[in-house]
């Protein structure tokens, strides 16, 4: 019956993931870029300049304090793409392994982790997130720990779900006959083949990661001034739409993007990986 | 078992052809069944029997193509609309299909989805359909006490729910009723039960029955005619005795050949040869899901006092039906669960309850093949790697050099080349990756391997094909097998000694051919007698 299982992609969804790594991709490069270079001290204060519609200096215009808002954007871009990452990879160091082991292992060791996960999971995210900011202090780092702590039990329950499922394939059975135990045999047959679920899941984490760093950094908890945000700069923009209104466009145009582009992409990979359900 | 032919045949093919994009799936096929008449359609998997029935139905997947007529009472089927046909399906061609719990609503109380069928095409009352839905779970064998259709399928043997499947099928009376696999996925006594009862409701009703299957021992007991299909085009056909007996396509030879399993082993190795392994009042206990806050629910006990022993050489046939306990038995037997009372010796030494590097070196000496040839392998790992992971039993793994040889080498022996080596398990078909699977099991010498209904998923041809090779590896490299399986036919063509296994006890062994022509358990003597036979 092979004939009936080969499908091919249909268009829609081919050109969704193409699109989706597109934008993404263009955000990394800023990012990147922004690290080294920006057509402005992003900083720089220039109070002669505020307030200018975007011109042929600055493409998208200034902000109240006369800082050239392109770059900005791009330094943004660096934070943004920075917390988010980081607080992934937190996430994915601590629940992937996590999920291993309880799938592994099952029983009390299994109960134990999935409440403990439940506990994290029964928490509104983003306002532990404000209270942790508002204890520890707000900068970029407590943003990522508070973003990185919500993202624990999402891999934590992906990983574990994965590898129950594989754990009742015939071929761990074999790796045990084969004397393997099961530290191995997870790290051996379990974690390459859940790589393409953490990486779907590590994606769609990635998008909720930008939109909770912008939100942490619109009520003042993200990074601090001078670090740009875009969080910040929709925040400081809404009290100048009437004035100047592109202000407010470009920073939410930006998280908008790169939040459409990740879930696409997100979602391109999930059926790419799981072409049937 | 001549059933009367009508004038007009019921259901009439002619000249049936399915593709898909190029390739062609079903060729010219043409087709008669008779009301009340059971048709075997026979073929290995891909053969297009199938598709075939799918095709009678108009339920292909949406880029096939279809030419030919399909006609029943003499209405073509072939130009209804999709919403006649949706009339049609239910109420004139009824249809089983193998696994009933896919074919079941799990939420749904099996009185309303058999009533549900019935409120589909007729419109009718609730009560009246409800009433309509008890006669057929009655006559279905699901009868009797007060709240039988409120139960839910889960609540159901595999050989029920299979029986809930047929009463939905049969509830509204259809003159045709299409039975794909219907017995496969159950063991031997609900098969047999449910083929008596689908033979009975083609008799009472004056039904066409087709029987879509791939076992010839099935067909031969039930059916009045078989078709054979190969590639797509049915290669024979005729009154089920008398083709059984001059088969003149030679494909249909071999495949009645490989169907009889005769016994592969020449004769019985003599019983003074050296344990291997000795299995001693085993107890294996599961726990259970605890239903008060208050008190431990009692343990299921899956494994109880089991003794068995193993000798250099022979083959040891463990045979019970689904949920007897050789499952449990035998992850027991190769050390991946703990046994609560008992102990399996390993030539003389204790195996499990052994640690460190004592288990290593006493599993290298039993090594498994498992049933299912798709899940057997890791998809990402190559042949050899796949094939070399049991030298992680070893204290010093040979290096690449020598660990390629021996791949190889290995490969060899189940009939493969040693370029497959660097192929990944997806490139094989289930026959051959059940070869790697021996391979694997193969690569640390043992002196015993165990199967786990390593041929059931395997189709007839290819399972006589492995069952050679297990013959001639075991007189080669004198190796002991234990044959775990619910097939009897397969079990008594392979193994010397037998033990039936049944709730969690053994309660029939011996020699193989004594056990079966004289079997003293009442329940050993009802498997048999179970089991479709061809002679």
């Amino acid at each position: 019956m092979s004939v009936l299982e080969t499908r091919n992609g249909s268009g829609s969804r081919r050109i969704g993931l193409i699109v989706g790594a597109a934008i993404t991709g263009i955000f990394g490069v800023i990012a990147v870029i922004a690290a080294f270079w920006t057509p402005y001290d992003p900083a720089a204060l220039s109070i002669v300049d505020k307030l200018q519609a975007p011109n042929l200096h600055h493409w998208f215009g200034t902000d109240q304090l006369g800082r050239d808002v392109l770059s900005m954007i791009m330094a943004g871009a660096k934070n943004s793409v920075g917390v988010a990452l980081l607080s992934v990879i937190i996430g994915v160091f601590i629940g992937v392994p996590l999920g291993l082991l309880a799938a592994a292992r099952r029983g009390a060791i299994d109960e134990l982790i999935m409440r403990g996960n439940d506990l994290v999971f029964a928490f509104p995210s983003l306002l532990l997130a404000i209270l942790i900011t508002a204890v520890f202090g707000p900068g970029a780092i407590n943003a990522i720990i508070a973003i990185g702590i919500f993202n624990i039990p999402v891999f934590a329950r992906v990983a574990r779900g994965g590898a129950l499922q594989l754990w009742t394939r015939d071929y761990t059975l074999a790796a045990r006959v084969a004397g393997k135990g099961y530290a191995r045999i997870s790290g051996e047959h379990v974690l390459p083949n859940l790589l393409g679920l953490l990486a779907v899941q590590g994606t769609i984490q990635f998008s909720l990661g930008v939109i909770a760093e912008a939100g942490l950094s619109y009520v003042g908890l993200g990074a601090q001034p001078p670090t740009p945000s875009w969080g910040r700069m929709l925040n400081e923009a809404q009290t100048l739409t009437v004035l100047a209104p592109t202000l407010a466009l470009f920073p939410g145009a930006a998280v908008l993007l790169f939040v459409l582009g990740l879930n696409l992409l997100g979602d391109g990979l999930r059926r790419r990986w799981e072409p049937e359900k | 078992m001549t059933a009367a032919r009508a004038d007009s045949p019921l259901l009439q093919i002619d000249g049936l052809s399915v593709s898909m994009g190029t390739v062609q799936i079903i060729k010219n096929l043409s087709l008669d069944v008779g009301a009340g008449e059971i048709l075997g359609l026979v073929g290995a998997s891909g053969s297009g029997k199938s598709m075939t029935a799918l095709a009678i139905m108009r339920l292909l997947p949406a880029h096939a193509t279809l030419t030919g007529a399909v006609r029943l009472r003499g209405e073509a089927l072939t130009d209804r609309s999709e919403t006649e046909l949706q009339g049609i399906r239910g109420r004139d061609i009824g249809m089983v299909f193998q696994e009933p719990m896919a074919a079941l609503n799990p939420l749904m109380r099996i009185g309303d989805q058999v009533a549900e069928t019935v409120r589909l095409h007729r419109s009718v009352s609730i009560a009246d359909a409800r009433r309509a839905a008890r006669e057929t779970l009655d006559l279905v064998g699901l009868r009797g006490e007060q709240g039988a259709l409120d139960r839910l399928p889960y609540e159901l043997s595999g050989g029920q729910r299979q029986r809930v499947a047929i009463a939905m099928a049969a509830v509204l009376g259809p003159p045709l009723l299409i039975a794909d696999e219907p017995t496969t996925a159950l063991d031997v006594g609900a098969q047999a039960q449910v083929l008596r009862l689908l033979q009975e409701l083609a008799r009472t009703r004056n039904m066409g029955l087709i029987l879509v299957t791939h076992d010839l021992a099935v067909v031969a007991q039930l059916t009045d005619r078989i078709a054979l299909m190969h590639r797509g085009e049915i290669v024979e056909q005729g009154a089920t005795q008398q083709l059984l007996h001059h088969l003149q396509h030679p494909y249909g030879r071999a495949l009645l050949a490989a169907a009889k399993l005769r016994p592969r082993r020449a004769a019985p190795q003599p019983p003074a040869a050296e344990q291997i392994l000795q299995v001693r009042d085993i107890v294996h206990e599961y726990p259970r899901r605890r239903r008060s806050l208050w008190r431990t629910a009692a343990p299921f006990r899956a494994v109880d006092g089991v003794s068995l022993s193993i000798h250099s050489g022979e083959t040891v046939g463990l045979v019970g039906e689904s949920g007897s306990g050789k499952s449990s038995l035998l992850r027991v037997i190769l050390a991946l669960e703990r046994p609560q009372a008992g102990e399996v010796r390993m030539l003389g030494d204790v195996f499990s309850t052994a640690k460190g590097a004592a288990l290593r070196r006493l599993r290298r000496g039993i090594q498994a093949v498992f049933q299912d040839p798709y899940g057997s392998f890791d998809p990402q790992w190559p042949v050899e790697r796949l094939i070399a992971e049991p030298f992680y039993l070893l204290d010093s793994p040979p290096a690449v050099a020598e660990r390629r040889r021996k791949v190889a080498t290995v490969l060899e022996q189940v009939g493969l080349s040693a370029s497959d080596a660097l192929r990944y398990p997806h490139e094989f078909s289930g026959g051959q990756r059940q070869r790697i699977a021996i391979a694997r099991a193969l690569i640390t010498e043992p002196s015993v391997i165990a199967f786990d209904e390593a041929v059931s998923a395997l189709d007839v041809l290819v399972r006589a094909q492995i069952l050679e090779l297990l013959a001639e590896l075991a007189a080669r490299l004198r190796l002991a097998y234990l044959f775990v399986s619910h097939d009897l036919n397969v079990v008594r063509s392979i193994a010397d000694r037998i033990y039936v296994m049944r709730q969690g006890r053994i309660v029939e062994h011996g020699p193989t051919e004594t056990v079966f022509t004289s079997p003293r358990h009442a329940y050993t003597e009802a498997l048999i007698a179970a089991t479709p036979k061809l002679r």
